[in-house]
């Protein structure tokens, strides 16, 4: 909340549409968005697009109990990198946020982090998929996304209670890890032509469709809030696509590397390009991105997931799945979605801002450039290229798909509550 | 050639070289004292993650004919209960010497992943589900010094569970690669899911298909796929898959019977047919050691750089 700065000479781009202004911020919040502003301290945004800080559905910040992968401090610092201004921090850690005391302690942990960090709660106690959390506690911390993400609720009855459950706090969504386990178990990459010819376990794509077919009827019967994540199969997409033109209460997110990758990358035998759910073929990509496009999902979210090198240093089938996302995630879009047509720029910006805050209910995100609004603020450059080096990552781990790819799209600054946390692509602290 | 990952990555003129090459070493393997220099001075390692003395015993065999020196890596004994990692163990193992390692394994791709960690060659002696080239080198020499240099036009049946089978996998590409028409044959949920782009036929009746076969090559059974209800009981896979003698009975009398090994008799294969004038195993067993010199020799002989032919001067006598 230090003092005041301005961004000049940015291209403003938020729900209201697109304009050439300077933003005034003071006190934490926008005071002005015009021409000629000054204040003591300037941000050179020329050649930029000024948005909403991104929000991040779907982060691993691994702590507690995972702490060798990345900490609160860490992924968040890779946040706000990345161009984040609030992250929702996924419950399947050691011990699982499954209680008010495991929430407060990662809620307290991200009171100094230079993201705002949100927590999603576990569904049941200990993930284990056999009783419901204590939802009402978490719900009281600000928890508003209920998950065993990692893990499927598998079994339907206790989904119907969750999602009835669920509509007495207001808000609150249940975001269901779609894969039934009986069709993964055991199973390492896609189900297609190449796990067949690579000789890899599959993970078939109806493993997602008939559990997210499932949970929208049992969203229907309720009438409690289901959030898909990372979808990642057409029928998905489909599914999504009638049961909210009826108006069940379904939303859903989809990565970029689901967007992007297909299981063709898995050919090396590289767990880099490992991950859950899996790669898919091309028409999977295609399905994902037209959805993306024309709003049957609501949001981009990384599921980012770093695993200690000496993990993904092994053969194929023993790696753990997971990818890293958050310093990459708006750069591949820009550069794999938006520069080739796909995607336009608005959709995108909304897919990282508005659209995920309003599924997550983060009321100071994602809201418009304009005065009074919180200063949760991204400033990206399209143009700079740039080359993804692993080692030069902030995160604590190294296991991204993207090392080696040539980007277009750098995140220049990041503003979080007023301050200047991430200045000329260098984190301030 | 570095490394033998997969057949995938050969093409006709390749594999043909390596069978060559193992007709010269198959003459040595028939000498009073089967043993030529090629190899002396060179470290072969075996590093077997899964249990396979018949396949150990054959690469250790090839070596030692080249006079290669061996190094065995036996997980049980050693620090795999430790917690090290196949990373750190193979490149303890280049430090102790080794210039090849034959690496059996039971994830798939894992020989790809050592070739990238070690300056070694590496040679996969079965990964996963994946691939065992030598195996298909095996089948495919053994069906040459039958049916001539050329396998065209030849029409193999490969019988039973595809899916998990890294033999069949080698095989398709192999055969087909020289020349021969392949079809599967088994129950649909021992297929792998999905066949696009493989040069094969599907069929899930033997009996239908049985007549218009030159070549019948029979996978194993494992049990625990039954416990997967992949399909219901042994017993009806037997009546509806196995090689029975009254199937064998209807079998053209050139028709030729082969099984990797090992056999599961009375399952996929009847007793009978096992020891048949027609079944080839024991033959494959015998060329395993000599197609194993070929890909040790193509490796790190004198060849290696060039992939050249073998020079007749290798088989002279130490």
């Amino acid at each position: 909340m230090s003092g005041e700065l301005v961004i000049r000479g940015g291209r403003v781009l938020d729900q209201h549409g697109e304009r050439m202004a300077d933003v005034l911020v003071r006190d934490g919040v926008v005071a002005e968005v015009g021409e000629g502003l000054s204040a003591t301290r300037e941000l050179d945004a020329a050649g930029c697009i000024v948005t909403p800080g991104f929000v991040d559905l779907h982060t691993h910040l691994r702590e507690p109990g995972m702490e060798e992968a990345e900490t609160v401090e860490t992924g968040a610092r890779a946040a706000a990198l990345g161009g984040y201004t609030a992250v929702v921090a996924m419950p399947n850690t050691d011990p699982p946020i499954d209680s008010a005391s495991t929430a407060r302690h990662v809620l307290d942990l991200g009171r100094s982090a230079p993201c705002d960090v949100h927590v999603a709660g576990a569904v049941t106690v200990g993930r284990r998929g056999s009783a419901l959390a204590p939802m009402a506690e978490l719900h009281a911390l600000g928890v508003r996304i209920f998950t065993d993400d990692g893990d499927c609720v598998a079994d339907a009855r206790l989904m119907r209670r969750a999602l009835e459950y669920a509509r007495s706090l207001p808000g609150a969504v249940i975001a269901q890890h779609a894969e039934d386990a009986s069709l993964v178990d055991g199973g390492h990459m896609h189900e297609g032509a190449w796990s067949s010819r690579l000789g890899i376990p599959g993970r078939p794509a109806e493993a997602e469709s008939t559990i997210v077919a499932r949970d929208i009827a049992l969203a229907r019967l309720t009438g409690g809030r289901l959030h898909v994540l990372h979808a990642s199969t057409a029928a998905t997409v489909a599914l999504l696509r009638e049961a909210r033109a009826e108006g069940v209460a379904v939303s859903a997110e989809v990565t970029p590397h689901h967007l992007v990758l297909t299981d063709a990358a898995c050919a090396a035998y590289d767990p880099a390009f490992k991950v859950n759910p899996p790669l898919r073929t091309s028409d999977h990509v295609g399905a994902l991105r037209a959805g993306l496009a024309d709003g049957t999902i609501a949001a981009v979210a990384t599921d980012h997931a770093p695993h200690p090198p000496e993990t993904k240093d092994q053969p194929f089938s023993e790696a753990p799945p997971g990818m890293l996302g958050l310093e990459t995630a708006f750069a591949v879009v820009l550069t794999e979605l938006v520069a080739p047509g796909v995607l336009d720029l608005a959709r995108a910006v909304a897919a990282f801002t508005w659209e995920p805050a309003a599924v997550g209910g983060l009321e100071a995100h994602g809201r418009p450039v304009a005065p009074g609004e919180p200063a949760n603020l991204a400033v990206v450059d399209p143009d700079a290229a740039w080359e993804v080096e692993p080692s030069a990552l902030a995160s604590r781990a190294r296991n991204t798909p993207w090392a080696g790819r040539k980007l277009a799209g750098r995140v220049r600054h990041t503003i979080l509550f007023g301050e200047a946390v991430v200045v000329d692509g260098e984190a301030e602290r | 050639m570095k490394h033998l990952l997969g057949i995938a990555d050969l093409d006709r003129a390749e594999i043909e070289g390596i069978l060559d090459l193992a007709e010269s070493f198959l003459e040595v393997t028939q000498r009073e004292i089967a043993k030529v220099p090629a190899l002396r001075g060179r470290t072969v390692a075996s590093v077997f993650y899964e249990d396979s003395t018949r396949t150990r015993l054959s690469f250790e065999g090839a070596a030692k004919r080249l006079s290669a020196d061996t190094l065995t890596f036996t997980p049980k004994a050693s620090s795999v209960s430790k917690g090290e990692s196949l990373r750190d163990t193979v490149q303890t193992i280049e430090a102790m010497g080794a210039d090849a390692m034959v690496v059996r394994h039971p994830s798939a791709g894992a020989p790809h992943r050592v070739a990238d960690w070690v300056d070694a060659s590496v040679v996969n002696a079965g990964d996963g589900w994946h691939e065992h080239p030598t195996q298909a080198l095996i089948d495919t020499f053994t069906l040459r010094r039958h049916r001539g240099a050329s396998l065209d036009g030849l029409r193999v049946g490969i019988v039973g569970d595809v899916a998990h089978s890294r033999v069949a996998r080698s095989n398709v590409a192999a055969m087909t690669a020289l020349g021969a028409s392949v079809t599967l044959v088994g129950p649909p949920t021992l297929m792998p899911p999905n066949l696009d782009g493989w040069p094969v036929t599907v069929a899930d009746d033997l009996d239908a298909v049985l007549a218009d076969l030159d070549v019948v090559s029979l996978l194993r059974i494992q049990r625990e796929r039954q416990e997967q209800s992949l399909f219901p009981s042994l017993r009806e896979y037997t009546a509806r898959w196995g090689l029975t003698a009254e199937r064998a009975a209807r079998l053209r009398s050139d028709v030729l019977v082969m099984h990797p090994g090992p056999m599961n008799r009375g399952v996929e294969i009847a007793d009978a047919v096992a020891d048949s004038p027609a079944s080839l195993v024991t033959e494959q067993v015998a060329n395993g050691v000599a197609v194993r010199m070929a890909v040790l020799y193509q490796l790190l002989g004198s060849g290696a750089a060039s992939g050249g032919a073998p020079a007749n001067g290798t088989g002279s006598e130490a």
